[in-house]
């Protein structure tokens, strides 16, 4: 990449997934095997993804970097530059400015049991997370994943759904919103942040990763309060506007905090500490 | 530095030879009644009869619309062109004022305090900053309130100071002043010690200090002063277009069939748009919230996060403001009220 910080990579389209109505997953390959051996991210980094054309927008990362040779986008037909990416076939090629932004401490959660909660589309963000935690398996203790969306036909990544489903080493609590389940759905009816309560996995030594819609937040966290989660165990990922990605664009700013620098991953104690503006 | 002497008569010979020699020299040029900053080519279009021109003079390194790379899309590939040498101009800012150079040094912040943004860097780069001494203010000016003042020599590389009808002063400032003088030498005689600049210069009261604003910004997040001071507020922008040292801005496609540009413009964090997710939810949904964050960037979380601050006090958005908003009084009344 030149010197340029504008310019993105040029990666590849090797695998299109439809994952719900409207949600599609791409697999990226770098054009220049070269850039793509030197390039590493960790999980919780995001890219601006450019759709040529159209422009550029910002989502995580969605794989794992213990997954090598490729990264993948996660994203929701919406707007102008979704709908571009949309449009991309196999073999056609997009760009990608990346890794940007801070990423989990994953080597700080060594040993302790790992509480994941995700809304609807905040899944792939945390899926970085959970199968890079899954590819280092013996170093973490318990793994539960509440995931929740509204309908079954809008939960994400059907298929690892059913892998996790069948992990002995994963508890897997899906969920829907009353309403949103078919007759042949054995998961839970219910918000996430309900069934949270409900499955009511142990603080003890334990991590809990959340993420989703604000509004699910707001709720996710007096819930894990009750359960005996502090603080500085419970950690998000926020997602804000972003143009730049690199701290000068002057538009995701919560106070004096950068979520595309000093974040996107927070602890909750960071985010006590930010005036109300995300 | 060096102080020099230029007799009156001269200065345009002298800017004739810049012209001359210098790929580009931007200078205040009348438009209307008002002036803004134009390449120019003969010295004697340069309008010296206003304050400040409109705009200040950050689009020489900041263009209000400039192109970050080209692409070209060919079957399933896609070639990317870098911004060639040449859009980069070596270039002489003439008759600047104190307050458009002090400028640059939040630019410079902004565009370096983590990855460094070239095509800012080699346009900032290739500045030569010659300013002039402001003789008069008018009531939108408060520099001397944000630690500068009308012969405030940071960021300049020459500074005049028209010390009578006859002669004017030159402070060369740093080398890239002196080889602007070195175009000239015959134009320039030794400045007597003798020669007062402060006895010329306009009187520009303090109103309030940064630290003062600062200091109360800290607990002032959920005042209902943002409410009260932007209860006009339009969200029009023209404030932070016309700012020295605001930066913010928007990244769109110029797209022409399998070819195009990614483009960076300026934007304003007044407007609704600059913040609303994709989904509707708005961080920053009413014009008091992003007033707040006008005021906050510039005089808390610019000092905080990279040691300096956001306003040079040229009082541009002030005279810009189509309802009359008036940034010093609304400091000053943070200052003394909040």
């Amino acid at each position: 990449m030149s010197n340029n910080i504008y310019i993105p990579y040029v990666m590849v389209v090797d695998k299109i997934t439809v994952e719900a109505p409207g949600v599609k997953t791409l697999r990226l390959r770098f054009q220049n095997e070269e850039e793509g051996n030197k390039f590493e991210f960790k999980a919780g980094n995001f890219a601006e993804y450019s759709a040529f054309g159209e422009g550029e927008c910002t989502f995580c990362i969605a794989s794992a970097p213990t997954r090598k040779g490729y990264i993948e986008c996660t994203f929701r037909k919406a707007g102008r530059v979704t709908s571009g990416l949309d449009r991309l076939e196999e073999g056609m090629t997009m760009g990608v400015r990346a890794p940007l932004g801070n990423s989990f401490p994953l080597d700080d959660w060594k040993g302790k049991n790992l509480v994941f909660v995700a809304g609807g589309i905040a899944l792939p963000p945390m899926r970085a997370v959970i199968d890079n935690v899954l590819d280092r398996r013996d170093e973490f203790g318990d793994v539960t994943i509440v995931y929740g969306a509204k309908t079954v036909n809008d939960l994400v990544y059907k298929e690892e759904l059913k892998e996790w489903e069948e992990r002995p080493d994963v508890n897997l609590f899906a969920t829907v919103d009353p309403g949103g389940e078919t007759p042949d759905w054995k998961g839970k009816v219910g918000f996430t942040p309900n069934v949270l309560g409900e499955v009511a996995p142990s603080s003890d030594n334990a991590i809990a990763i959340v993420c989703g819609p604000p509004i699910m937040i707001k709720f996710t966290f007096p819930v894990l309060e009750k359960l005996g989660f502090k603080d500085e165990n419970i950690y998000t990922t926020l997602e804000n506007r972003m143009k730049c990605g690199i701290g000068k664009c002057g538009r995701c700013n919560v106070g004096p905090m950068f979520v595309c620098k000093d974040g996107p991953v927070f602890s909750k104690v960071q985010l006590n500490a930010l005036p109300p503006e995300f | 530095m060096e102080r020099l002497i230029i007799k009156s008569d001269q200065i345009h010979t002298w800017l004739a030879k810049i012209i001359e020699t210098v790929p580009r020299v931007l200078a205040p040029v009348k438009t209307g009644s008002k002036a803004e900053f134009r390449e120019i080519k003969d010295a004697n279009s340069v309008a010296y009869d206003t304050l400040t021109t409109t705009s200040s003079v950050k689009a020489s390194a900041f263009p209000n619309t400039e192109t970050l790379f080209a692409y070209e899309k060919q079957g399933t590939d896609t070639k990317i062109y870098d911004v060639a040498e040449e859009n980069f101009l070596d270039t002489v800012i003439w008759r600047a004022r104190p307050c458009d150079a002090v400028g640059f040094g939040p630019l410079t912040k902004i565009f370096n305090w983590d990855y460094k943004d070239k095509l800012y860097n080699e346009r900032f780069s290739r500045l030569v900053v010659v300013s002039f001494a402001c003789d008069k203010a008018d009531g939108c000016c408060f520099c001397t309130s944000v630690g500068g003042g009308p012969g405030n020599t940071a960021g300049s590389d020459i500074m005049l100071t028209k010390i009578n009808d006859k002669e004017t002063l030159v402070e060369v400032l740093t080398d890239k002043g002196q080889k602007l003088i070195d175009l000239c030498k015959d134009c320039f005689t030794k400045a007597d010690d003798s020669i007062d600049k402060e006895s010329v210069l306009a009187q520009v009261p303090v109103r309030f200090t940064r630290e003062q604003i600062h200091d109360k910004l800290a607990k002032a997040f959920e005042s209902p002063i943002w409410k009260a001071q932007s209860e006009r507020c339009l969200g029009c922008g023209a404030c932070a277009f016309v700012c020295p040292t605001c930066a913010c801005f928007d990244i769109q496609e110029d797209a022409h069939g399998n070819h195009g540009r990614r483009v960076r413009c300026w934007d304003s964090c007044g407007f609704t748009l600059f913040t609303q997710h994709t989904s509707g939810h708005n961080p920053r949904p009413t014009q008091a919230t992003r007033w707040r964050q006008r005021v906050m960037h510039k005089f808390s979380y610019m000092p905080d996060r990279l040691d300096i601050y956001g306003c040079t006090g040229c009082g541009r958005c002030s005279r810009a403001c189509p309802v009359d908003m008036n940034i010093a009084e609304h400091l000053t009344n943070i200052a003394n009220n909040e």
